[in-house]
Formats: C-alpha cells, sequence, structure tokens
C-alpha cells in the first residue's frame, strides 16, 4: 500500500491503496464518488471518462500511481462546479439518457470536445464520441444535444441572454 | 380517439385495502436518491397498495416496474396524475419491494403501461371521486358542482376549495368506489402528451444510484471464476497466489444458480474489488469439463437446426392443407435463415449487495427487472419467507433482459450466507460476455408460394432452444413453444394467405444457458418472416410493400405500412447502388414498421436513412416512445450487423466489447420515428420497435445489390 495525493474536483484527497489500483476504483470506492462507472475494465466503452488536467482519460487504464499530486482529476460531479452545466442542461433538454448509466462518460467526453472545439462539426463528433458506448442507443440524441450545447455556449459567451 | 377497451380485471376489488406497512426505505444507499423516506404516520388515504394521498399534501405510488432505462418511472404516474388532476411531479415514486401484494412487479414483456394502465387509472379515478364526494359533503352542495384540478376540488360556484390533504383523512372513511369514472380521453393532460423526465437531471450528474453504487457498512467485495465451459465442476483451486493479493480476505467454492441448474464458481473475497478482481486473476482454477466441450458448441448446435429443418416439426398452427398445397405449387421458395446468440451486454454488468444476516432475515440492493422474481428466487434458494427478505430494487444500468435472470443475484447469497456478511459481487464484463444467458441462435425454415399474382402460402418452421424448455422446463417433447403465439402466429401477425399457412416448430438443445433478449423471440423471427416475405413479393413481381398490402386486410396494419410509405417516400425512385427495404411486426400488442435506406459503397453497403412507424395505441410520452424506438433501432442494427456470440470447444469466443462489438455513435444512422394516433388499447413500446429493423436492412441490402443475406450477423462493410 500507498500513500496518494489527489488533486479530485479541486480538493485535496489523500488515499492509501496499491499502486497499480486504477483511478476508476480509487475514486468510487475510496473518494466515494459513484458518478464515474465501470463498464469494460479495458478502455473499450467509455463509461469510466474523466478529465485529467482536462483531457479525456480512461480511469479504469490509469494507475493511481501515474497521477501526480498536482495534476487535475475531474469527474462527472465536478464538471459543472456544483451547477449544472450547459452541457448537463442541454442533455436534459434533449431527454439523451435512458438508463443513463453510460452518460457520466458520454458527458465527460461531450464536455472535453466542446472544450478544445466550440463548434464541432458531425464529424468532429463522430471522432471524439466514437470511444463512449450506449447500449441503450441515444447516440441521436446526443450528437443533438452537443451541437445545442456548443449554440449554447456561443449565446453565453457573448452574454446574451445573461440577467 | 375511440372507446377505450376497459381491462376485466377488477384491480381495486382485488386490491382491496390493506395495511398501512408501506414505508420502503432507502436506509444504506451511499447516496440520496429519487426515492424518499415515507413515514407511516403520515400516511392517510391508502387507495390500494399502490397509492398513498396523505394529511400533509404528499401523493406516493409505488411503482411495480423497475426502470431500466424504458421511463416506467414516469409512465405509470403519469396514469394516477392524469386522473387525479395532479402535476406529474407532485407524485412521489417508492419503488416495490417484491411483497406479494404489489402483485406482477416485472420489467419485462413490454407490459408497464399495457398492464398498469387500467388498474393505476382506475385507482386514480377512485380517489379523485372519493375526493369529490368529500369535499362536496362538506360544502353541502351537489356532486356535480365539484371537480378536481391541480390537487384541488373546486365549487366554482362560490369559488372554494380544499385540497386534497384537508380531504385525505374523511375521505379515506368512504367506501371505494367499483367503478369510478375515467377521464374522457380528449380531456388528457399529461397522457399522450410530451413531459420531460423527471429522472434525467439525476441521470446527468452523477446523482443516480445503480445497483453498483451501493455501499452499506461492513461490506466485503467478490470477484467470481466462473467455469469457462458454463457447467464443469471444480476440481482443484490453487490460492496461494491469489491469498498473497493485499486486500484478498478469503478465496472459496461457491456456485451459480441458473433457473434450470446450478453449475460450480469460485470466489475471491477482498476488502475493495480491484484486490478482488487481482486475487481472480491471480487464481488458478481446475476445471473437470466432462463433455461440455461439444455440448456448449455453437457451430454443432446449427448444424443440428438445419439438419432438423429437413424433417417435419410440431405444428403449433396450420390453416388449409400447406404441405399438399406446398407440393403441387408451380411458383414457390424454399430458404433458411438464420439468427445467432447475443448477450445483452448492459454496460452496467450484473451486480448485487446481499446481507443474509444471523437472525436469519436477508437485506438485498440489486438492479433487478423484478423485485417478485427475485423474491422468489431468493426465498426458494435461502429456504426463507418473504417476510424475512428486504429488496431493495436499484436503478438498473440497462437490463434488456438479462437482469430477470438472477443467477448474480443468487451468488451473493450464498457468498454473504457463507462469510455472515454483506456482500457485493460484481461480475466483469468477461463474465458478462462469456457466461450467457443469451438470446438463444434460430433457424427459421421458410416455404411459400405464390399463386394469381399473390403471396398464398406461407410456413414458418421455427427450430431451435426453447426459452419455455429450457429457463422453465416447461415444454414437452411433442409440443410447440406456446411463445410462438406472441412472435410468428397468424392471428398475430395478420397476414392472411389464400391458399394455405403453417407455423411448425422443433426444439433443438443445447448446454449455452439462453433467456429473453429484448423483444424475445420475435427478434429472431422477425428476420425469418419479414425476409421471406420480401422473397415471395419478388417472386410475385410485386412491390414488398404492396404486396404486404395485399394479404393484410387489418386496418391498422394497413395504416401503418400507408403512414410508412409515406414518410419514408417508399414510392420515390432512387439512383442506381440505392436501396430500400421494409418489414413490419407485432410485438408485445404494437406494430411496428420500418424502412430502411441503403447505398453501395465500395465492397458493402452505407446506411443511409431509418424511417420506423410505431402503433402502440395508447401511449404516455410521445418523446419516450420515440427514444424506446430510437434505441430499438441501435439494437436490431447491431443485431444484425455486429458480433454474435459464439462457443467454440464449449468456450465463449468472444470475451469484451472488441469482440462482442455494439454499435458506436458514428455508426447510428439518421433516424427518423412515427407514432400513429390509433386510440387502440395501449401495446408495449419498449421493445416492439426492435424485430422489423434486422429485416429492413437485409430486405434494403437486396434492392440495392440483388445479393439476398440469409444469415446473422453479416459484414456490412463486405456483401458477397
Amino acid at each position: 500500500m500507498a500513500v496518494y495525493n489527489l488533486s479530485l474536483n479541486g480538493k485535496k484527497v489523500k488515499v492509501d491503496v496499491e499502486p497499480d489500483m486504477p483511478l476508476l476504483w480509487v475514486i468510487r470506492d475510496f473518494a466515494d464518488l459513484k458518478g464515474t462507472k465501470f463498464g469494460c475494465g479495458m478502455a473499450l466503452c467509455g463509461a469510466c471518462t474523466i478529465h485529467l488536467n482536462g483531457q479525456p482519460t480512461r480511469a479504469c487504464q490509469t494507475p493511481v500511481s501515474s497521477v501526480g499530486r498536482n495534476d487535475k482529476i475531474t469527474t462527472i460531479e465536478g464538471i459543472a462546479d456544483g451547477k449544472m452545466s450547459i452541457i448537463q442542461k442541454a442533455w436534459i433538454e434533449e431527454q439523451v439518457p435512458q438508463c443513463g448509466y453510460c452518460q457520466s462518460g458520454q458527458i465527460m467526453s461531450a464536455a472535453a470536445l466542446l472544450k478544445s472545439n466550440p463548434s464541432p462539426s458531425d464529424s468532429d463528433i463522430d471522432a471524439a464520441m466514437s470511444g463512449n458506448l450506449c447500449r441503450c442507443g441515444t447516440y441521436d440524441r446526443i450528437r443533438k444535444a452537443i451541437h445545442r450545447a456548443s449554440a449554447e455556449m456561443k449565446v453565453a459567451d457573448k452574454g446574451i441572454g445573461q440577467r | 380517439m375511440g372507446k377505450i377497451p376497459t381491462s376485466r380485471r377488477d384491480f381495486l376489488k382485488a386490491a382491496g385495502i390493506s395495511s398501512l406497512g408501506l414505508a420502503v426505505g432507502i436506509s444504506g444507499f451511499t447516496k440520496d436518491a429519487s426515492l424518499k423516506k415515507i413515514t407511516p404516520a403520515v400516511l392517510r388515504l391508502e387507495i390500494n397498495p399502490f397509492i398513498i394521498i396523505d394529511t400533509s399534501g404528499g401523493i406516493t405510488l409505488v411503482n411495480p416496474r423497475p426502470d431500466m432505462g424504458q421511463g416506467s418511472t414516469q409512465a405509470v404516474p403519469s396514469l394516477l396524475a392524469e386522473e387525479l388532476e395532479v402535476s406529474l411531479d407532485k407524485v412521489l415514486i417508492v419503488q416495490s419491494d417484491g411483497m406479494g401484494k404489489y402483485g406482477s412487479q416485472t420489467s419485462g414483456g413490454s407490459s408497464s403501461v399495457r398492464g398498469l394502465w387500467m388498474p393505476i387509472r382506475k385507482a386514480g379515478a377512485a380517489a379523485r371521486e372519493m375526493l369529490t364526494t368529500t369535499a362536496a359533503k362538506r360544502w353541502n352542495v351537489a356532486l356535480s358542482e365539484c371537480t378536481a384540478a391541480d390537487g384541488k376540488i373546486w365549487h366554482k360556484a362560490s369559488g372554494r376549495s380544499l385540497s386534497y390533504s384537508e380531504l385525505a383523512d374523511e375521505a379515506s372513511k368512504l367506501e371505494i368506489p367499483k367503478e369510478p369514472k375515467l377521464k374522457d380521453p380528449k380531456d388528457f393532460k399529461i397522457i399522450g402528451k410530451y413531459n420531460k423526465r423527471l429522472d434525467v437531471p439525476e441521470r446527468v450528474t452523477g446523482k443516480a444510484v445503480y445497483g453498483i453504487d451501493v455501499d452499506v457498512p461492513g461490506m466485503v467485495y467478490a470477484a467470481i471464476v466462473h467455469s469457462p465451459m458454463i457447467h464443469g465442476k471444480v476440481a482443484s483451486i490453487e490460492d496461494t497466489e491469489a491469498k498473497k493479493v493485499k486486500g484478498v480476505l478469503q478465496v472459496i467454492k461457491t456456485e451459480r444458480t441458473m433457473p434450470h441448474r446450478t453449475s460450480e464458481a469460485v470466489a475471491v473475497v477482498a476488502t475493495n474489488w480491484w484486490a478482488a478482481l487481482k486475487g481472480k486473476r491471480a487464481l488458478k482454477v481446475n476445471w473437470d469439463n466432462a463433455d461440455y466441450a461439444k455440448t456448449v458448441d455453437t457451430a454443432s448446435y446449427f448444424a443440428a437446426t438445419y439438419e432438423a429443418a429437413k424433417k417435419e416439426g410440431v405444428n403449433f398452427e396450420e390453416k388449409g392443407d400447406f404441405t399438399v398445397k406446398y407440393a403441387n405449387a408451380k411458383e414457390k421458395l424454399e430458404s433458411h435463415y438464420e439468427t445467432p446468440f447475443l448477450a445483452h451486454a448492459p454496460i452496467e454488468p450484473e451486480n448485487a449487495v446481499v446481507h443474509v444476516k444471523d437472525d436469519g432475515t436477508v437485506e438485498i440492493w440489486a438492479p433487478v427487472q423484478g423485485p417478485d422474481w427475485a423474491m422468489r428466487d431468493v426465498c426458494g434458494y435461502l429456504k426463507v419467507k418473504p417476510e424475512q427478505v428486504k429488496i431493495n430494487v436499484t436503478l438498473l444500468g440497462g437490463a434488456f433482459g438479462r437482469k430477470a435472470y438472477h443467477d448474480f443475484l443468487l451468488e451473493a447469497c450464498h457468498i454473504s450466507k457463507e462469510l455472515k456478511r454483506p456482500v457485493k459481487v460484481i461480475w466483469t464484463r468477461e463474465d458478462d460476455i462469456t457466461q450467457g444467458p443469451y438470446r438463444p441462435g434460430m433457424l427459421s425454415h421458410m416455404q411459400g408460394f405464390v399463386q394469381d399474382g399473390k403471396i398464398a402460402g406461407f410456413h414458418h418452421h421455427a427450430i431451435g432452444e426453447s426459452i419455455v424448455g429450457q429457463v422453465f422446463k416447461g415444454l414437452k417433447e411433442d409440443e410447440a413453444d406456446p411463445w410462438l403465439s406472441e412472435e410468428i402466429s397468424t392471428a398475430n401477425n395478420k397476414y392472411e394467405f389464400a391458399g394455405a399457412s403453417k407455423v411448425s416448430w422443433t426444439h433443438v438443445k443445447t448446454d449455452i444457458p439462453v433467456v429473453w433478449w429484448r423483444s424475445v423471440y420475435a427478434s429472431n423471427f422477425g428476420w425469418g418472416q419479414e425476409c421471406f416475405i420480401d422473397e415471395l413479393a419478388h417472386l410475385a413481381q410485386k412491390d414488398p410493400l404492396k404486396a404486404r398490402l395485399e394479404i393484410l386486410p387489418d386496418e391498422r396494419f394497413k395504416k401503418v405500412l400507408d403512414t410508412l410509405a409515406e414518410k419514408a417516400n417508399w414510392d420515390e425512385k432512387l439512383p442506381a447502388g440505392s436501396g430500400r427495404g421494409m418489414a413490419v411486426f407485432k410485438s408485445f400488442g404494437s406494430i411496428s414498421a420500418c424502412c430502411i435506406t441503403v447505398s453501395k459503397k465500395d465492397a458493402g453497403v452505407k446506411i443511409d436513412k431509418v424511417v420506423s412507424v410505431i402503433d402502440c395505441g395508447y401511449y404516455v410520452n410521445p418523446d419516450n416512445v420515440k427514444a424506446q424506438t430510437e434505441g430499438n433501432i441501435v439494437m436490431g442494427i447491431t443485431a444484425a450487423i455486429k458480433d454474435g456470440i459464439t462457443f467454440s470447444n464449449g468456450v465463449c469466443d468472444q470475451t469484451n466489447y472488441h469482440q462482442f462489438n455494439v454499435m458506436r455513435l458514428n455508426e447510428a444512422p439518421p433516424m427518423e420515428i412515427h407514432i400513429i394516433d390509433s386510440g387502440a388499447v395501449p401495446g408495449g413500446v419498449g421493445e416492439p420497435g426492435l424485430p422489423p429493423i434486422a429485416p429492413a436492412l437485409g430486405n434494403a441490402i437486396f434492392a440495392a445489390t440483388g445479393k439476398r443475406l440469409r444469415k446473422l450477423p453479416f459484414d456490412i462493410n463486405n456483401i458477397t
């Protein structure tokens, strides 16, 4: 066992775990943040997607020992800084989730996409989102929600509609 | 909209008024879910075991259909809110716990709205009537002068109103009306209207609690080593390395109890699940596999189905003497259509938390499709009474039929009983894919003939493993699978053949575990039925849609096909290399048709568009009907062009999503859904959209390329 100091959603978290434990299980079972999901354990489904220093990362394939104390880990619980983000609101507007289990990962991937590319084309969305499986088949709505969030972000940036 | 057929079942009479033992807590959850505790002290008017109106203004509905993404936590309360004249957000939902008083509680067979449409509406109407009567009495005015709206009873003439909470106590003393007057559908404010699902916010913020998210004090974790050939016995366990893994507490022999048989397994128990998984990887189990290399095998299974196709099956139904007429027919065809075994592969793998306590009581937290079935299975397995068992149903991270099969739950029961402490079992994705149960692979042996330019003879010989036979041990040797009635009987699909028709069955058994998968056999037999109708239409030199209309006199089917033709521009000419295909199938009370357009691309084809039409009778939320149909399109295409499950020498050839691929976002085609307002009795929504998808695609590929595909899955990028 070894002690790791992590920066998780802006908070300092200290855990005493095995060095090879994937961040997924550290986040879920030691930091008690259950929004990040286990789906495949092989980085095939994207249900465990988090941000590591802003980059979408598969937590199931990221050993805790590879994460430094200054690396910023963000999970679905920290994505909106306590408030519902524009992306999450778009997800609600489009009524994206069915079972919802994959949607934390979908939203984390979408958030990273929109940060690096505020106006993604359909092919940009294909490239960024195809690592996240949804067995319920909500893909059409995920695409619509990303376009909606993109439009909403532009409005917010211009200060239009701000009160 | 027409008159609503009423259910014969007199729900209120059957349910009666029971005791106030309705406090369904969720203590032990890690987070505050959408379910809340009810304090028995505030309960006042209990209309039946499902509905409580309390004196603080709260309305509680016990939802007897777990939500696996199909939207039952909106659909069921909508039925109540509509009749009770309250907005949807006023109804608190509590998930039923499997106790017998709640009756059938399994989300399956697309049954939620179909089954609860009348009972819940009647209960709501009864409550409204009792509250109205109470108010009228209190004001000493005529009942006809009082109306219910916005959670209050109003007396318009005097402008007075009383809230339900003010009336509940007194109303509870009245007799429950036996035949309360239901609202006229033209006055519906919630049913049939777009409403956002109130459970969506928790599903986009990580707050929703699924089975895998449950933690209870003192809990340990288990990872299971299952038999690679499903039924092998443990010959020896070498656990020295596994026990060296930090956090591993114990290695114990356990068992996987399926409905029809039990197989041996080994559990690695640890202080956290990662340690349990590492222990599992370090553990060596030697298996006595007997002859399972031969009997847990898909190639030999399918070979047996093709052999069976050479012989007559057991008749399920026959109209006219098909055999003679087919033998004498001049224009006839014979084909074989094959569908593979499939895993459900919900993204949340199978998991359960169970605490078998020292005092003999049991508490369960698990993503199960039916707490009633889970109760039955747990009581049977642990030899306890329902009163000793508390089942907390969590949200389900997808299920598609898989989580109504409780092997994973009974494993957790076994391990907790052995360890005498709460345990969380989580299956790996590899467990999920390699262990089953699966949708059975099936063969459809088709024969048909054409007379006077019309499809006049049709024989569907369904061949394969029976879910009824294997899961329920409920099929006699000389009996056709009764579930064919829901799938390919002429009573269901409504085709009328002027010559003769026949549905027959041959049971080919396998040791591969099988179970229902989204739309059950319809997902198999829709492929054979609707592709073969297409073949016969071409033999008759008819347009496939018009050929169907000639033999489908049923008005609802006609409307569905006419709508599909219009919305998909069926008659519009396509450029060379493109083609449209269509299929129609009725299952679980709803008719669904699909038109798929494809165009040639390199060695394969590209799906340009999918148009689906559904007539599900009365529905609750059109947006949810669309969402479910979109899901069925994705899952239906996945089942056609992605991986099937195969077993070679006893072992599953697929292990995770890299070998059992499911459709990804970049592969999802543009799709369009149209709902028909038929005003018919509600049908299912969760499954009926799926069966027409694969045959519509196969027929489109034939139209575009001239290649007739008869075996699923196929490689859409390489059509040969």
